[in-house]
């Protein structure tokens, strides 16, 4: 069943004649159902011209005074040359030449540039979704997203106040809010072309995005008369190249009188010769993060890499030995290391392990099995002795934040061994282990003072535990607050308890 | 470091020596045997020191005290930098003063900078302590950290000694000595 009321008959006409396609004559006149929309473009034409030619003369007659582009209804049927007065009508041979051969039928839709036309139908979508495959992504949901040139907004403006004013003749009222938007009705038919073409479902909140961006650079100017009017919602923008954004426009848009708008853009909008053109197709899928636990078992390994002034100082490092492995597996981009803090070069980590997340960026393979993890950490495990990890997992980007918290609230826990030049017995360092809560005030390290503010903050050393190796060496354990800066613990509590004792560091 | 230059066993390497680089500058401001050492770390920040052949580190002396006023107008105890960018701190040059040490015979030095760049702090250990400085005059006993401009780190190096260059230096002022008495 047709969509279209009487009531609409006159505006349908109107806009058909002025270059306007069938779905955005839907859209103005209210349409809010998807499936009309959903027809095929051929049986869409054919349909609205059954309807309309009820009153085909009188319309004829109407339209007497017509803005330079008149279509005549029978024309639509016939050959693929349309005749009109400047020439125009015939859809330029784009890169998407079959698909536009066939939909020569009309022109290029003076309202939505052909978006509503050739790039909302299967062909069309089936270009999209080749690519899509081709990238190698995978995925079991997408969501899809759509860019259009800003001066698709003022010809919609345009086409507004056209259709405002004609039914304000039949003494009816059309607010914006009854229009269909573009992008909207855009989606309805696009959907589930796309679920249907690639066999996945479409998703608001998936992570895997596909992104088609549009451009029509025969009317990139249109926008540029509100920058005269309206010069206050255009701030040029550092890194972007224009500064007619979709935001901007509609802004503008929003701004301008009636009586200036139509003053400077022509209304009807006059209907352009090519359609639009795709900017870019593109896929991405978001960051998939891996957590787990390292060993440091080297103490000439750095947890990044080493590099001054272009030349890597040491071999590897800790990220790497474990990053490599999964950026291959995953078949991501790149990737950002970080943990629950972090040790020096020549430190060991032994223990549990420090924690650590990798965020994996545009990752091409998301999907593994608990088994497939396991593989993994014992590939890593097995690919060096230097680190080995451990409890490797998959986790949200909510775990960077509680591992992070880690950082400044858990305590640490460190084995010194610690040499004496003088002599000592067991019974010298046993009170040692009797501090409990000890309160220092750190300086910040000489180590890292090039980096990092001059400043003192106060520490807690909880508890120690010594353990007699010989005459001249102690291993002394100690329990830290986070952020303790270890030479300068030992320093200070050493050198405050224990005078004769020269110390290693 | 060692005075007993033949030890029989090794020397276990210092903290000092673990993380610096010795630099000297012998007869500072021209006054002789007033040599500084400078403690460069790896990550370029310098600590400034007496060379242990300065006049203050040789036996006998007593320091009665040490200022860090320097001139009516500038305290280096007033030095305050804030953030990671250290501003605010005293700029020194080569030559700037970092502070005055009076001792019991009489004697005043000065100890300067012997590289360009910010002041980061003084120690105020040795302002209360002063023998400290004459005990540990590498470690504790240090007289100022400095951290020079990053374009600069390198180059503050060629107008200094190495640790070779300099005991080449005090082996011909032995020798002069020697020579004339």
């Amino acid at each position: 069943m047709f969509p279209l009321t009487e009531e609409s008959k006159r505006v349908a006409q109107l806009l058909l004649n002025t270059g306007t396609c069938p779905r955005c004559i839907f859209r103005f006149c209210g349409v809010d159902f998807h499936a009309p929309y959903k027809l095929p473009y051929k049986e869409l034409l054919s349909e609205l011209q059954k309807f309309l030619e009820t009153e085909k003369d009188e319309l004829i007659l109407e339209v007497m005074n017509p803005p330079p582009k008149k279509i005549r209804l029978q024309e639509l049927e016939d050959s693929v040359d349309n005749l009109s007065q400047n020439g125009e009508g015939r859809i330029s041979v784009s890169q998407d030449g079959s698909i536009a051969s066939k939909i020569s039928n009309l022109n290029v839709c003076n309202i939505c540039l052909g978006i509503l036309q050739e790039f909302c139908e299967k062909d069309f979508v089936k270009k999209v979704c080749q690519k899509v495959e081709a990238s190698g992504f995978e995925f079991t949901s997408l969501v899809f997203s759509v860019s259009f040139p800003p001066q698709l907004s003022v010809r919609e403006h345009a086409a507004w106040l056209l259709v405002k004013q004609e039914m304000g003749k039949q003494s009816l009222s059309l607010g914006r809010d009854d229009i269909v938007q573009l992008k909207e009705a855009y989606k309805w038919i696009t959907h589930p072309l796309f679920s249907e073409e690639l066999g996945v479902p479409i998703d608001g909140k998936s992570l895997f995005e596909v992104s088609v961006v549009f451009a029509h650079p025969e009317t990139v100017e249109d926008c540029h008369f509100l920058a005269a009017k309206c010069p206050d919602c255009f701030k040029p923008a550092k890194n972007k190249q224009s500064v007619f954004t979709r935001m901007a426009v509609m802004k503008a848009l929003n701004k301008i009188k009636e009586e200036d708008f139509l003053k400077q853009f022509p209304c009807p909008p006059n209907s352009p010769k090519a359609t639009c053109t795709v900017l870019e197709i593109e896929c991405a899928h978001g960051a998939v993060f891996v957590a787990g636990r390292y060993n440091k078992y080297s103490r000439n390994l750095p947890q990044t890499p080493w590099i001054i002034d272009g030349e890597r100082k040491l071999e590897s490092s800790v990220e790497e030995l474990i990053s490599d492995h999964l950026l291959t597996v995953f078949k991501a981009e790149s990737f950002n290391f970080s943990s629950s803090g972090r040790e020096d070069v020549d430190v060991r980590t032994l223990g549990n392990g420090r924690p650590f997340a990798i965020e994996l960026v545009n990752p091409h393979r998301v999907h593994f099995t608990s088994q497939e993890i396991k593989e993994l950490q014992q590939k890593i495990n097995n690919s060096s002795n230097k680190i080995q990890v451990r409890d490797l997992q998959l986790v949200t980007r909510e775990a960077i934040g509680h591992m992070k918290e880690g950082e400044e609230e858990k305590t640490k826990t460190y084995s010194a061994l610690i040499w004496t030049d003088k002599v000592i017995q067991r019974k010298d360092i046993e009170f040692l282990n009797d501090i409990k809560d000890l309160k220092i005030d750190q300086k910040t390290p000489l180590r890292v003072l090039h980096r990092r503010p001059l400043a003192v903050r106060a520490r807690v050393i909880h508890s120690m535990e010594s353990h007699y190796v010989d005459e001249h060496h102690f291993r002394l354990h100690l329990k830290t607050q986070a952020g303790t800066a270890l030479p300068g613990a030992e320093h200070t509590v050493l050198r405050k308890y224990f005078r004769w004792i020269h110390l290693l560091s | 470091m060692a005075t007993d230059p033949e030890a029989a066993e090794p020397v276990v390497p210092s903290l000092v020596d673990r993380y610096f680089t010795r630099w000297y500058k012998a007869d500072v401001k021209g006054k002789s045997c007033e040599d500084h050492c400078i403690l460069q770390h790896s990550n370029r920040i310098c600590v400034i020191t007496l060379a242990e052949s300065h006049p203050v580190l040789q036996s006998g002396k007593t320091i009665k005290s040490i200022s860090y006023q320097i001139s009516t107008n500038c305290s280096r105890l007033q030095n305050k930098v804030s953030g990671k960018f250290k501003r605010g701190a005293q700029f020194l040059t080569e030559l700037a003063p970092l502070c005055k040490i009076y001792c019991s015979d009489g004697e005043e030095y000065t100890v300067s900078s012997c590289v360009r760049g910010r002041l980061m702090e003084v120690n105020e250990n040795i302002l209360h302590k002063p023998s400290i400085l004459q005990e540990k005059p590498s470690t504790e006993g240090y007289i100022a950290v400095v951290l020079p401009k990053f374009e600069e780190s390198k180059s503050i190096t060629e107008g200094l000694l190495t640790q070779k260059q300099y005991e080449e230096v005090m082996v011909k002022r032995i020798n002069a000595t020697t020579a004339t008495s």
